[in-house]
C-alpha cells in the first residue's frame, strides 16, 4: 500500500510542470497538453484522498473532470485547427487579437 | 317664507354647473355638433345660469337684511393637518350682484357672439372657452375662501389667455396673451403670498372667519395687515390693469371683440375690484394699503384716460379708458367707498360692454379696420350701431341721468371729503373722459366719409348682433338710477356686507364712516360734474366735427408733452429695457452654470472614466501567456494569504 503523500507528491510535481509548461511554452500544442496534464494532477489527487478517506465523491469528480476535459479538448483543438489554418502558426504570441 | 328663500340659495351651484357641462360639451363634442347647435348651448348654458343668478337674489331679497349672507356647502376640498379647505359658496349681496352682472352681460355677449364669430373655423372651442370663464369667473365671485377665489383668479387669467390669442395664427395676437398671462402671473403671486400670510397668522382662509379673526386679532395699521393688504394690492393691479402692471390689457385688444367687451371690460379686469371690496375688513385695518389703493386709483385714472385721447385705433382708445375707469372704481374702494366702488362696476359693464361690441359691429362691418381716421360719416349706415354707441359714450363720459354719471358722481362726492387733491384728479379725468369718448363717436360717425373704399363696404350688423347692443343701452341708459343721490337703492342694498369693515375703522380712528355729503355740497359737487361731463362733450364737437385742425393745433403747442404720450410714457420700453437687462443676466448666470456646472460634471464624469478605462486597458494585452502567469501569481497569492492568515 502506497502512502497517500507520495500521491500527493507525484500528483504536485505533475501540476507544477504544468504550470510551468502553460507559462513558459510558446507552442499551443504544447500548451495544451500542459492544461491536460493539470487537470490529470488535479485527478490523481481526487482518487488518492478518495481512497485515503474512504469516499466514493472523489471519484466521481474525476470521472466528471475527465468529461469536462474530454470536451474542452475537442472545443480547445477545433480552435487551434482553424488558427493554424488561418496564421499558418501554433506560436502563442502571434495570436493576440483580442486586446483593448 | 324663510325656508323658501333659503331653499332657492342652496340651489346657487346650479349657476356654475351650466356653464361646466356648456364648456364640455363643446369641448368634447363641439365639432361634431356644428355651430347652429353650439350657438344655441353656449348662450343657453349661461342663460340658465342667469336664471339661477335671478331666484338667489330673489332668494336674498326675501330674507331681513342682516341675514343676507348665506353659506352653500358642497364638499371638503382638502385636509392636510390642521389645514382645511371646503368648496362652498357664499351667496351675499356683493356675489350675487357680480355673478347677475357676470352672467347677465355675459349672456348677451354670447348672444353677440353667435353672429360676430359666425363661420370662424374654431367656432365650437371659441365657445368652450367662452363658457370656460363664465364658470371660473362665477368660481370667483361666488367663493366662500381665499383659495377657491385664487382658483376662479387662475381659471379666468387662463381663460383670458387663451382668448386672447385665439387667433393664434397672428403674431400679436399669440404675443399679447403671453404678455397678459405673464404680467398676470406678477400679480398673482402677490396674492399667493397674501393667502400664505393670512393662512400662517389667522389660520384659515375662509371669508368669514379671516374677516372675524383678523378683526380680533390684527391691530389697525399693524405690519401682518399692511403686508397682507399691499399683497393683495399687488394682485388686483395685475389683474385690473392699475399702474404699474396695466401694460397688457390694451395688447389684449388683439383678442376677438367680444372677448374684449365680456373679459377685459365688464367683468374679469373688476376682479381686482370685486376682491378687494371682499376684503374690505383687511383693508379697513391698514389704513395705509387703503390709501395706497386710492392713490393708484387717482394716477391710472389720470394717466390711462391722457393715452385714451391720443390713440387712433378704436379698440385701444376703449381699453385706456377701461384702464381709467378701472382706476375710478380702485379710488372709490380706496376711500372707502365700496359700495360705490361697486356700483361704478356695475355700470361701467354695460356701458363698456356696449361699447365694445359697438366697436365690434364696426370692425364687422368694415372688414376689420380699426383706424378711426380711416371712418368717417357713418351714422346713416350703421343707425343702431351709432344710437347705441352714443348712448354708451355718453354713459362713460358721464353725461348727466345716463348711469356713468350717478356712479361717477358717487365717486367724485365720496373722494371729496377724504382728500380734495383726489377729487381734483377725479374731476381732471372726468374732462379727458368726456373729450375722448366723444371723439371716439364723433370721427367715425360723424363728419364726412374718409376712406371710400371703407364707406362702400359699410353695411349694419345683423340682428343677433344688434339686439343685445339694444339691451345693453338701455341698461347703460338706465342702470343708474338704481344709484340716484338719496335714495341709493344699491348702496342700501350692499351696506351690511361693508358694515364690518367701517366700524372696524371708525371704531380704531374715531373718523365718521363715509356717508351721504351735506347738502349743498353735494349739489355743487354735481353741478360741476355735469358741466365738465358737457363741457367736454362740447370740446370734442369742437375739435372734431366743427374745426378739425385744433387737434393738430393743440398737439403741437403740447411739445414734449405730445411725445410722450405718443409713447405711452415710455412704460414699455422701459419694462422691455429691464427685462432685457434681467435675462442678460439670467442668461449669463444660467450659460455659466450650465456650461460649467452641469456640464463640467458630466463631461468630468466621463473623462475620468475614459482616463481609468485607457490606463486600465494596457493590462489586456492579448499575450494569453501573461494572462496564465498572472493567474498564476493570483493563485499563489490567495494561498499564501489564506495559509498566512
Amino acid at each position: 500500500m502506497v502512502p497517500t503523500v507520495y500521491y500527493l507528491i507525484l500528483s504536485a510535481i505533475m501540476f507544477t510542470i504544468g504550470v510551468l509548461g502553460v507559462v513558459i511554452r510558446r507552442n499551443v500544442l504544447i500548451i495544451f497538453m500542459c492544461v491536460e496534464m493539470m487537470l490529470n494532477a488535479v485527478n490523481l489527487t481526487f482518487a488518492a484522498l478518495a481512497l485515503h478517506l474512504q469516499q466514493i465523491n472523489g471519484q466521481i469528480f474525476v470521472l466528471m473532470v475527465m468529461v469536462v476535459a474530454t470536451a474542452e479538448v475537442a472545443v480547445g483543438l477545433a480552435i487551434v485547427m482553424n488558427v493554424v489554418r488561418n496564421k499558418d502558426t501554433t506560436n502563442i504570441e502571434d495570436m493576440n487579437l483580442l486586446k483593448g | 317664507m324663510y325656508i323658501q328663500c333659503t331653499f332657492l340659495l342652496d340651489y346657487a351651484w346650479l349657476m356654475l354647473l351650466f356653464p361646466a357641462l356648456g364648456a364640455l360639451i363643446t369641448t368634447l363634442f363641439g365639432r361634431r355638433l356644428g355651430g347652429r347647435f353650439v350657438s344655441w348651448l353656449a348662450p343657453g348654458a349661461v342663460l340658465l345660469s342667469f336664471a339661477v343668478a335671478v331666484l338667489a337674489f330673489k332668494g336674498l331679497l326675501g330674507l331681513p337684511a342682516e341675514e343676507r349672507s348665506h353659506e352653500v356647502p358642497l364638499w371638503t376640498w382638502m385636509i392636510a393637518g390642521n389645514f382645511t379647505v371646503s368648496m362652498a359658496l357664499l351667496i351675499d349681496q356683493l356675489s350675487v350682484t357680480m355673478a347677475l352682472i357676470v352672467t347677465g352681460v355675459g349672456f348677451l355677449i354670447h348672444v353677440y357672439s353667435a353672429g360676430y364669430m359666425h363661420g370662424d373655423p374654431r367656432y365650437a372651442r371659441y365657445f368652450a372657452y367662452l363658457n370656460m370663464f363664465i364658470l371660473m369667473m362665477l368660481t370667483l365671485v361666488l367663493a366662500d375662501n381665499y383659495l377657491m377665489l385664487y382658483v376662479g383668479w387662475e381659471g379666468v387669467g387662463l381663460a383670458s389667455y387663451l382668448l386672447i390669442g385665439f387667433w393664434f395664427e397672428k403674431p400679436a395676437a399669440a404675443d399679447a396673451g403671453k404678455k397678459a398671462f405673464l404680467v398676470n402671473r406678477v400679480g398673482d403671486f402677490g396674492l399667493a403670498l397674501a393667502l400664505m400670510f393670512i393662512w400662517t397668522s389667522l389660520g384659515t382662509l375662509q371669508f368669514s372667519q379671516v374677516f372675524q379673526r383678523a378683526g380680533t386679532e390684527w391691530a389697525v395699521g399693524s405690519t401682518i395687515a399692511t403686508t397682507v393688504t399691499m399683497l393683495l394690492l399687488l394682485a388686483a393691479t395685475g389683474k385690473s390693469a392699475q399702474i404699474p402692471l396695466y401694460v397688457w390689457l390694451p395688447d389684449a385688444m388683439e383678442g376677438p371683440t367680444p372677448v374684449s367687451a365680456l373679459i377685459h371690460a365688464a367683468t374679469m379686469v373688476t376682479a381686482g375690484v370685486y376682491m378687494i371690496a371682499r376684503s374690505s375688513v383687511l383693508f379697513g385695518l391698514a389704513p395705509t394699503s387703503a390709501a395706497w389703493v386710492a392713490g393708484i386709483g387717482a394716477a391710472t385714472a389720470l394717466l390711462a384716460a391722457a393715452l385714451a385721447l391720443t390713440q387712433t385705433d378704436i379698440k385701444r382708445i376703449l381699453a385706456y379708458s377701461t384702464i381709467s375707469q378701472l382706476g375710478y372704481m380702485f379710488l372709490a374702494v380706496g376711500v372707502g367707498a365700496y359700495a360705490s366702488g361697486i356700483f361704478h362696476l356695475f355700470t361701467h359693464a354695460f356701458f363698456k360692454a356696449l361699447l365694445f361690441l359697438g366697436a365690434g359691429s364696426l370692425m364687422h362691418a368694415l372688414a376689420g379696420e380699426l383706424d378711426i381716421r380711416k371712418m368717417g360719416n357713418l351714422r346713416s349706415k350703421m343707425p343702431t350701431t351709432y344710437w347705441t354707441f352714443l348712448v354708451g359714450a355718453a354713459a362713460l363720459a358721464g353725461i348727466p341721468l345716463f348711469s356713468g354719471f350717478f356712479s361717477k358722481d358717487e365717486i367724485l362726492g365720496l373722494a371729496w371729503q377724504k382728500s380734495p387733491v383726489l377729487w381734483a384728479v377725479g374731476i381732471a379725468t372726468a374732462a379727458l373722459t368726456a373729450v375722448y369718448s366723444f371723439r371716439a363717436v364723433f370721427v367715425p360717425f360723424w363728419g364726412h366719409e374718409r376712406d371710400r373704399k371703407v364707406f362702400d363696404h359699410a353695411h349694419e350688423s345683423p340682428r343677433v348682433m344688434t339686439v343685445p347692443m339694444v339691451v345693453l343701452a338701455l341698461g347703460a341708459a338706465g342702470a343708474g338710477f338704481l344709484g340716484i343721490p338719496k335714495l341709493s337703492l344699491f348702496e342700501k342694498w350692499l351696506e351690511p356686507v361693508f358694515a364690518p369693515a367701517q366700524n372696524n375703522l371708525a371704531a380704531a380712528t374715531s373718523q365718521s364712516p363715509l356717508h351721504t355729503v351735506y347738502f349743498p355740497v353735494e349739489w355743487v359737487l354735481l353741478a360741476i360734474s355735469a358741466l365738465v361731463a358737457l363741457g367736454g362733450a362740447y370740446l370734442a364737437y369742437r375739435a372734431y366735427v366743427a374745426d378739425t385742425e385744433i387737434p393738430k393745433r393743440v398737439r403741437a403747442s403740447m411739445g414734449w408733452l405730445a411725445t410722450l404720450l405718443d409713447n405711452k410714457y415710455y412704460v414699455d420700453r422701459a419694462y422691455n429695457a429691464l427685462i432685457a437687462q434681467v435675462r442678460n443676466v439670467a442668461r449669463w448666470l444660467a450659460g455659466t452654470f450650465d456650461q460649467r456646472g452641469i456640464d463640467g460634471a458630466v463631461n468630468g464624469v466621463a473623462s475620468v472614466t475614459g482616463w481609468v478605462g485607457a490606463q486600465a486597458r494596457r493590462l489586456q494585452t492579448g499575450l494569453v501567456g501573461l494572462y496564465a502567469l498572472s493567474i498564476l501569481f493570483g493563485a499563489v497569492a490567495l494561498l499564501v494569504w489564506l495559509v498566512i492568515r
